[in-house]
């Protein structure tokens, strides 16, 4: 498959801030890339830069197999983005924000094109309304027409489900499922919410303090087989280092003041049988596997990059 | 380019905030207007002061179309550059304070070009705005004062303009008007550039208009030499030169000449480097913002 979007070693530095550093990703034709962090991460920052919107310090970004920096006007034809909340032209109607936007993506938009987008929408009742009179949802409904009126081939979603209520949620899920198999389009979609990712990227990214965490299909960050136990014993810190004497060494995650191991669940019933040996005494036995443990896991050891992909 | 204009021109002329400049403007002169057509004659002699009682005037002929026109820019151009503040302030700063900031420049058109665009908006919108004043204060003055010559003061007395010799300065006034107040678009898209909200940038070209208006009209030599030659408000006046008329060696007015044609083309030329410089620097800053909004 081939490469849309490839990310090598992006930095923006603030005056002191680093707030994307040594970034690099590759998103393939036909994914749903989720890319996951807490806010002030620095998801929006790295999806500014693939909008051009900030300029990199360092690093480069390809994006349809050229140079953005020097292809810019003719990679961003076709791209449709709705970046953080979806902010229109309140004094105008929706018809009329579209039309406006369609001009500016280059695209000659007559009024079945536009009528038929807001359709798509559910705005179309609404053409007329001003952006003023919608709620937060219809104006998320909104941006994503002005998105997607040129047709795209990357579609960029910063936070698409920011500010809308559970019915607003499903129907961005949905209609990002339906983008991506009906459509055959690629999307970029960033949040903090994790379960949301869970149910729609087929691979992700999760940033955290500007840095890559780790990168892979989310399926394979699901695997139950790779699950992530958490122990808790009488004596966390002797546990830790009996078990730095076994074969579990090199299972052994660097949690401060937990005592957590990524292994098979199989595996479970025998290590207990081996701590129980060791004559340590076990409190509880949790088994981490949803993406949220994950990446609660994974964000308070900065520093730690792998790919599960590879 | 024509494109992102036709936007810019449709974003401008749909916010209700336009047209308050265009009601302030008819309700001002209409005031002047009515008032001189009340009261024409008694102000007309207020103002003539002394002269009154060493000339004789008439008063039916000096209250005409052509001498209200005149009262009114006198009156309002000083204040015009406000106008064009309450939209070109806005027209950057107003988009990243609204958000569509970022959907703007996500969109395959060069900043230059966004920015371009948005500046020659601003330019309708002054012209719209200065074809207004003349359609209210020459085109309705003359409708109801009817035309005669015009008698401009000049530092050493009045001066006679024969009726027939008066429409054209006032085209080319209007003309000198528009570039003016282009400089005062071009400091307002700068402001507008550096900032996120719209108060901003509108309040601050007013307060440069008038502090750069204060140190032009104070009588302080140094501020003369050294200051005076270099503010965009020395040369923002100019379009009264228009009506200084030349004069033979007798003191006879020559029909159809201006007085400091000179004076009148360095303004312009000066007015057109600030526009240039302004601009320039808006096009470069914008090119290199980071858009956070």
């Amino acid at each position: 498959m081939a490469s849309i979007i490839q990310v090598s070693n992006l930095s923006k530095q603030f005056k002191d801030i680093h707030a994307v550093e040594d970034l690099s990703f590759t998103v393939e034709e036909g994914d749903v890339y989720g890319f996951l962090g807490q806010n002030g991460a620095g998801k929006s920052t790295s999806i500014r830069m693939l909008l051009t919107l900030i300029k990199p310090t360092a690093g480069s970004i390809s994006i349809f197999g050229k140079d953005l920096s020097t292809n810019r006007n003719e990679i961003l034809k076709q791209v449709g983005a709705v970046i953080e909340k979806p902010d229109l032209y309140k004094y105008l109607s929706a018809y009329d924000n579209l039309a406006i936007f369609a001009k500016m993506s280059g695209i000659k938009a007559d009024k079945k094109l536009l009528m038929d987008q807001l359709k798509m929408v559910g705005l179309d009742e609404r053409a007329n309304s001003k952006v003023k009179t919608f709620s937060q949802g219809m104006k998320q409904r909104l941006g994503i027409a002005v998105a997607l009126i040129h047709n795209p081939r990357l579609i960029i979603l910063d936070e698409p489900t920011n500010g809308l209520d559970p019915q607003g949620i499903a129907d961005m899920r949905n209609l990002i499922l339906q983008l991506s198999r009906e459509m055959g389009k690629t999307i970029v979609v960033s949040s903090h919410l994790l379960s949301e990712i869970e149910l729609v990227a087929n691979r992700m990214l999760i940033i955290h303090k500007g840095k890559k965490i780790v990168e892979g299909k989310v399926a394979e960050l699901l695997d139950p087989s790779r699950s992530l136990v958490q122990i808790e014993t009488s004596d966390n810190t002797a546990t830790r280092e009996k078990l730095q004497q076994t074969k579990w060494s090199s299972s052994l995650q660097n949690k401060e003041g937990k005592l957590q191991l990524k292994m098979n669940k199989e595996d479970v019933p025998q290590l207990i049988a081996e701590l129980v040996a060791m004559q340590v005494q076990v409190i509880s036995v949790d088994p981490m596997h949803s993406l949220e443990d994950y990446f609660l896991s994974l964000t308070t050891q900065p520093g730690h990059v792998e790919s599960f992909a590879n | 380019m024509w494109n992102l204009l036709q936007i810019e021109l449709y974003k401008i002329f749909r916010k209700p905030r336009t047209y308050l400049a265009f009601a302030i403007i008819a309700a001002f002169i209409f005031l002047i207007q009515l008032g001189l057509l009340v009261n024409g004659k008694d102000w007309m002699k207020f103002m003539l002061g002394s002269l009154d009682e060493t000339m004789a005037f008439n008063y039916d002929e000096l209250i005409n179309g052509y001498a209200v026109c005149f009262v009114v820019l006198n009156l309002l151009l000083v204040h015009v550059p406000i106008l064009v503040a309450l939209v070109a302030g806005d027209v950057v700063s107003g988009e990243a304070s609204m958000g569509t900031l970022r959907l703007l420049a996500a969109k395959p058109v060069s900043r230059t070009q966004i920015i371009l665009a948005k500046y020659f908006a601003t330019a309708v919108y002054v012209f719209a705005l200065l074809l207004w004043i003349a359609i209210i204060s020459l085109v309705i003055s003359i409708a109801v004062f009817g035309t005669n010559d015009l008698v401009v003061a000049k530092t050493n007395g009045l001066q006679v303009i024969e009726s027939n010799d008066v429409l054209w300065r006032y085209f080319c006034a209007f003309g000198f008007a528009f570039i003016a107040m282009m400089v005062v678009a071009a400091i307002s898209l700068l402001l507008s550039v550096l900032s996120e909200n719209s108060i901003g940038p509108i309040v601050a070209t007013v307060g440069i208009i008038i502090v750069c208006t204060l140190i032009s009209e104070m009588e302080i030599p140094i501020y003369q030499k050294y200051i005076k030659p270099y503010l965009f408000t020395t040369y923002m006046l100019g379009w009264k030169g228009f009506f200084y008329i030349g004069s033979t060696d007798d003191n006879e007015t020559i029909r159809g000449s201006i007085q400091y044609l000179p004076g009148i083309l360095k303004s312009i030329a000066a007015l057109l480097v600030y526009i240039v410089a302004l601009v320039g620097a808006s096009v470069f800053i914008f090119r290199k913002k980071d858009i956070l909004s």
